[in-house]
Parts: structure tokens; sequence; C-alpha cells
């Protein structure tokens, strides 16, 4: 599926094994995350990067001990209603610490890029390669934010805050 | 009131854009009615039965005449001349159409309103005490705290796509008249230390109130929460919702079934095992910016008068109308000399809780006049003037008679809530306004009216309850037997503090039936009576046996 | 044997309409294009070609009266003929 990183259209390194398939040797791959809950000590002793998947369901928590060997993580949103993965997100960056790249897979759509990129997201996994050129312009689309998270933007709240200092 | 600087003008207006942006790529086909529908619901706008129906933000209730003048403006723009405030302090419009829906939201954005999330699965309007600011028994006003919480909860981007919709509440005075107890989150404004003097001023924190299929009242689950920290554990509670309320069943998917499920104490320790982590943290908000928002809810300026005004007292007794409108429509102001008006919008025989966008209109000058140009809206669908000096109040209410907004029955048996029902919801299942109207026919005598005193009546037109019923004194649910309206009644639902969920009195009665019923519930009630006791009070003292026995005596 | 016709809002001003005998969506009950329940498919075939002028097409089951189709559940017939509280907007 095409992959939006950097802002772009993306080639993509990684491969999504599953449950039971045999790992391509050297090349990143992202396992599901009961796989690498089993396998975690053989996994860890690869040549290549390792990636963990959580669906919805899954907890930030699960994986939180193990964000230094990964380099990436992926959430899933099995549907455009489904919005866990935007606290998985928020709590894997801000409250876990994790540096890698935090991929969203599923159903993504151009309206929650900017949600997702607050959120701590930095590639997405989109249906069709035409939201890659919507995705500056949905990042774009706000000047104002209210509130505080982890990426960096300044909300309106404490923009006041720093003009009334000024004064 | 609040007034938007040139961050909140950016915010509403980019998005603006981005709606009209999303519109255009949906009539042009692009978007398929799929994708386009959680943008479109998001941006408040439904389709419902006949049309598309577009629910505008009022936060907490609070407008200005100004945006009053626009709202009525919009009613005969893009419009059928008519607005319906609703149960949650908003305004409904029923029938624009959806290629005039960026230029309406771009006419509210002028006058700093919107209808960004007053519906989807995201925080929804926050509600507040009508009588904010006024009310002599208030420890603060709630419209600040309704204000952050609003400006936290836009386009939050953690708890845009929530498990179902969200709905909080702020009450700053003992008697609650925001309904706390029957939101997802209910905000009581308290002193520290069992309320005597002194205490701190903070919030008792209520959670996994509703209505709907499921009623349910809340549960306190933090009886003491410092101010400083109200953004941290909002959020706390947002996200143990978030990652926790149930996304297999859209009808098991509100909060209060996630807090009946795992209980309230272990719920409660959820919340606050986040709240550890987040409490002082980067969400709290800043303590100069409480400063600046507190400053657009002071008192106005107002005149030094006395807490009697002669000329008052003396009309109400040459003129007996106004006497009697005076006496039911009032409510006490905290600053003497004034009066906070009720504006009654249950006029016999019309649709509860609409306004013609010539009614707006003169209602919008009369605040300009009588009421410092501020206007509230309650969840009961009735509007108020806030600021009214009592030697005014003959005057006013002169003008209110031919507008038709001087129907002097505020809380009483004609002042019905209704939702829309079947005749403009499609997930209604009878239709609630005709009963409401036929019920406003059958008590049209005010001194009959008075004399029944309070009594709430509350109609839902489906299970959804937008009605409110369950929190009726006398609830009314439209049920849908074998292709006919039939109507099932509650009796002793409580929105206030002394919360109760309406039981179910017997059989539903049939639409012919139905007004006869609730007159034999208010004959009932006048036979029973103890002095000073309201219908609630007689319901609670001698249950329902004695109103079952005479409702279903002769079926 | 029930008789069927097409109904949809439309996408533009969310106008409740009807497939007509042309393939049009019209706002009159009383132009409706009537199907036997059985041969229903035909009309919702015949609704895909302006599919995209409306939101939501779907089958309604109406009897056949002097003044044209009367849809037999009363949502619909509120929806064919307006709110009931609304005169002035009867259709």
């Amino acid at each position: 599926m095409p992959l939006i990183k950097g802002g772009a259209l993306s080639d993509d390194d990684w491969v999504s094994v599953g449950d039971d398939e045999p790992l391509p040797a050297d090349r990143p791959v992202i396992v599901p995350l009961k796989r690498w809950q089993a396998e975690r000590d053989a996994l860890g002793g690869r040549n290549a990067a390792m990636g963990v998947r959580l669906e919805s369901a899954d907890k930030a928590e699960a994986i939180a001990a193990d964000l230094g060997r990964l380099a990436l993580v992926a959430i899933a949103f099995p549907t455009f209603r489904d919005g866990r993965g935007f606290s998985t997100a928020r709590l894997l960056r801000e409250r876990y610490g994790f540096k890698g790249e935090l991929r969203a897979v599923g159903n993504v759509f151009r309206d929650q890029f900017l949600f997702m990129h607050r959120c701590g997201f930095d590639a997405y996994e989109v249906a069709d390669a035409r939201e890659a050129e919507a995705f500056a312009a949905a990042l774009a689309s706000f000047s104002v934010v209210y509130q505080r998270t982890g990426d960096g933007r300044v909300p309106a709240t404490a923009l006041r805050q720093l003009r009334r200092a000024a004064e | 009131m609040y007034r938007y600087d040139e961050f909140d003008h950016a915010f509403v207006n980019e998005r603006v854009a981005q709606f009209r942006d999303q519109a255009a790529r949906r009539l042009s086909g692009e978007l398929t009615e799929e994708e386009f529908r959680p943008h479109r619901l998001m941006n408040g706008l439904y389709l419902q039965l006949h049309a598309y129906m577009l629910r505008v933000a009022i936060p907490y209730g609070t407008l200005s005449s100004r945006q009053m003048r626009k709202l009525a403006h919009i009613a005969r723009r893009y419009d059928r001349g008519y607005g319906h405030f609703t149960t949650r302090q908003n305004i409904q419009y029923n029938w624009p159409a959806l290629e005039d829906v960026p230029d309406i939201l771009a006419e509210l954005a002028e006058v700093e309103m919107h209808a960004i999330q007053t519906s989807g699965n995201c925080i929804r309007n926050v509600t507040a005490d009508q009588f904010s600011g006024v009310a002599a028994d208030e420890i603060e006003d709630p419209r600040i705290y309704a204000e952050i919480i609003r400006q936290w909860s836009s386009l939050h981007p953690e708890f845009s796509f929530l498990p179902r919709k969200f709905k909080i509440a702020v009450t700053g005075a003992a008697e609650d008249r925001a309904a706390v107890a029957f939101h997802d989150i209910g905000l009581r404004i308290v002193r520290d230390g069992n309320g005597e003097g002194d205490g701190e001023v903070g919030f008792e924190v209520i959670v996994g109130g509703g209505q709907g299929r499921t009623p349910m009242i809340g549960k306190t689950i933090r009886p003491f929460l410092p101010k400083e920290h109200l953004l941290s554990y909002l959020e706390a509670i947002l996200r143990v919702y978030n990652l926790l309320g149930r996304r297999d069943n859209l009808f098991k998917a509100r909060i209060k079934i996630l807090v009946h499920e795992v209980g309230a104490a272990a719920f409660t320790g959820m919340v606050e095992e986040e709240w550890e982590q987040l409490k002082g943290g980067p969400v709290e908000l800043p303590k100069g910016e409480l400063e600046r928002i507190l400053a657009y809810f002071a008192p106005p300026a107002y005149e030094r008068l006395p807490a009697v005004t002669p000329a008052f007292e003396a009309k109400k007794f040459e003129d007996r109308a106004f006497a009697r409108w005076a006496e039911v429509n009032l409510f006490p102001h905290k600053q003497p000399g004034y009066a906070v008006v009720n504006l009654s919008l249950k006029p016999e025989g019309e649709p509860p809780g609409d306004a013609t966008a010539a009614q707006m209109d003169a209602i919008a000058d009369l605040a300009d006049r009588y009421s410092l140009s501020e206007i509230r809206v309650t969840h009961e669908q009735n509007l108020v003037l806030p600021y009214v000096r009592q030697a005014d109040l003959h005057a006013l209410w002169q003008e209110l008679v031919p507008l038709g907004l001087a129907t002097a029955n505020i809380g009483r048996v004609t002042d019905i809530i209704a939702c829309p029902g079947l005749d403009y919801c499609s997930l209604a299942n009878a239709r609630s306004i005709p009963v409401a109207q036929q019920i406003t026919r059958r008590f049209n005598d005010l001194t009959r009216i008075h004399d029944i005193d309070e009594l709430k009546i509350k109609i839902s037109g489906c299970i959804n309850a937008c009605g409110h019923h369950h929190v009726g004194h006398i609830g009314i649910l439209g049920v849908d037997k074998k292709g006919e309206e039939f109507y099932q009644i509650t009796l002793g639902g409580d929105a206030t503090q002394t919360a109760a969920i309406g039981a179910i009195i017997g059989p539903a009665f049939s639409a012919a039936e139905v007004v006869d019923a609730v007159e034999t519930l208010v004959n009932t009630y006048v036979d029973l009576r103890e002095p000073g006791e309201r219908f609630l009070d007689t319901y609670r003292r001698v249950g329902p046996a004695p109103f079952k026995e005479k409702l279903y005596a002769t079926h | 044997m029930p008789q069927q016709v097409l109904t949809a809002n439309r996408l533009s001003d969310g106008a409740v309409v009807f497939l007509d005998a042309e393939g049009r969506w019209s706002e009159r009950i009383a132009a409706a294009r009537v199907a036997e329940k059985a041969d229903a498919q035909a009309l919702t075939n015949a609704g895909e070609a302006t599919a995209a002028e409306v939101v939501a097409p779907y089958l309604i089951d109406v009897t056949l009266e002097a003044e044209g189709p009367r849809p037999l559940r009363y949502r619909e017939r509120i929806r064919a003929f307006g709110p009931s509280i609304h005169p002035e907007f009867a259709k």
C-alpha cells in the first residue's frame, strides 16, 4: 500500500509478516504483537530492524519496556470510527518516549492526518496514493490548536500568555 | 461573555474553509456519502427525514444580541424562517441545503459562532446553568470552566473518534439547573471541606450519567478536584474511555456502560492512575489563561439599586396579568433591584422551543434595551434575559405579550420539553410535538396552570430520549405498536440534585388517550396533595399506586 | 401484493425525492414510478444512473390511491407529505 512519510509518498523498506510466516533475513520486518511477545528473545537477535504491529485493542503498555529494541510501531485503524490508536500513539510517544517510526495503518483518510500527526504518527499507509497530495495541506489546515501534545505546537492558551508577558 | 481573540477567529475560519472543501468534494462526487458522513457530523449537519438539519452550538447557552440577530438572519435566508432551541442549549435549523452550509458556517463565524462538534463521536457542546452569573446561590460562574473545556475539547486530536458522543455539563450552585447527574461528565463547583465558608473552590466530578436506552445517574468519582487540575483530570477520564469504552455495540458505547460494567471503584482507580501521570503536566491550563477567561465573566456594570422597587410592586398590584407572569416567569437575581426574566417558548398550541426569525430579531432588540445585550438558552427549551432591572419589568412584559413570548408557564404543566419526534427525526418511532401541543390546549387556563404549580412534563419520540423523558416528573415515551403511535408514561423523574429516573406506570396509551391520561395524573395529584407539595413531592410521598389505580380504572 | 417506489434525499439540499418514470428524481410522490414488489429490482437499477444526485435510495411500500401512491408506513407518509405540525410545509 502507498506510504506517506516525511510529508510525501515514500518507498517502504519494511515487510509485514503474519503470525506464522518465516521472516525474510536482513530485511526490516513488522510482526504482530502476539508474535513479538512469544518470540521476543529470538527476534531480538536479528540483523535487521524490528517493528511491531498493534491492533486497535492492543495496549501501549504491552510493548513499553521493549521500545528500545524497536525501530517501528504500526498502529491499526480498522475503521474510521475506531479512535483508540490516537491514545495509544500519544502514550508511546509522550509517556514511554518512543523515538522510532510510528505508522498509522488501516483506514487512514486525509482528514485524520492532522490529528494523527499531533498524536505522534510520522508515517501513514493510505489506500490511494492521491491522499499524499493532500497531506501537506491537511497538516497546514489549522494555524491554531488548543491542546498541547507531543508534536511541539504551542496551543493558543499558551501563546496568549507569551503575548501578555511581552506586553 | 467570552469574546474571540485572533486565535479563536482564525480557528473557526479555518474550520469553515475545511468544511467548504469537504462539502465541495462531496457534491462533486469525489467523496462518497460514507466518507463524507463523519465530516458532516462533526460540523453538526445531520440528514433527517425531510432534509438536512444543522445544529449550531450556543456554548453554555449564552448569546449576544448580535449573535441572535445572525441566527434570525440564517433562519430567514437559508431556512424556513424559524429555529428550534434544544435540550443542550443549541439551536437547530431543519431545512438547510448542503450547498449553503459552508456559507452559513461562514456567516456564523463572523459573529463568533460555529457548528463544530455538535454531532459525531466527540465532545459536544458543554452546557451550564442558564442562570450562571446571576443566581444568588452560585459559588462561581460555571461558564468560566465551560469555556475552558470548550477550547480544550475543540478538535482535540486524541478524542475526536471516541466510542460514542460525549456530553459535559457544569453547575455552580447548590441547586443543579444543568442536570449534571445525567451527563457523561458532570462538574459541580464546590468548596473544599464540606462547603463550610472559606474552603478552596474546586469540582465534584460525576461520571457516567445519561439517558437513552439505559438511563443512569452519574457516580461521584472524585468529591473534590482542585481547579488548576481540571484539564488533566478530564484528559485522564477521556483517555480511559477512549481506550476501554465498548466499540462492538453502538448502544453500549457510552461511558455510563463502561462505569457500570467495570464498577465505579475500578473505573475511578483507572482514572486516578492515569491522572497521576498527567497531573501538573503540560495539559494543565496556564494560570494566566484562567484569569483571562475569568475576566470575561465578571459581573456587568450594574446600577446601584434598592432591593425593592416600589414601581414594580405597584404595577403587580394594578395589573393582574402582569402579576401572574411575574410570579412564575421571574427568577431571583443576586444583584439588588434586578430580575432574571424567562421567555417562554411554550405558547398554547405551538411546537415547544421554536422561535420565528421575527421573534429572534425582537428578542435581540429587547436584550439590547433591557438586558445588556445578553440572552441565555435553557436546556428546557426556553430563553432568558439575565440582566433586567425590576423597574423595567412591566414595560418589557408589555412588549413580550404581542410577541407571544410572555406565556406565564415556566416550570409549569405546559412548559413541556419535547424532542422533534417523528415529524422531523429519522430515529423516531412516534410524534412528540403534537402531544405537547394537545397538552397545552387541554391545560390552557392560567389559573389552573398556576394551581397545579411546578410540573415538568418531558416527551421523547423514541428511546434515545432526546426529550429527556426519563427525568420528567411525568415522562412520555413514544413507541411504535404495530405501526401505530403509542405512548408509555413514566413518573417521578428528576433532573436536579435529587436525581431520579422515572418509573414506568403501566401499559402504554394510544395517541387518542394519552392527553386524558396526563389530565388524570394531574387531577389525582390535586386530590392527594398536601399544602406546599408539588406533583413530584406528592408522588414521592404516596408512590405510584394511587396514580396507577386512577389511570387504569376504566381500562 | 404491495407496490413500491424508490425514494431518497437529494444530495444538494436534502429534499425528499422519488424516482419518476423518466428516471429522474421528483419531489412529488404522485410522479413516482411504481413497481410491483417482485419487480422492485428494476426500480433500484433505474435509480443507479442518477445515484450521484441523491443519498441512500431505498424502496418503500405504497398503495395506489386516486391522488397517487400513498406510503403504507406512517413515517414514510410524513416524509412524503411533510411534517404533521407544519401544514405550511406540506407537499
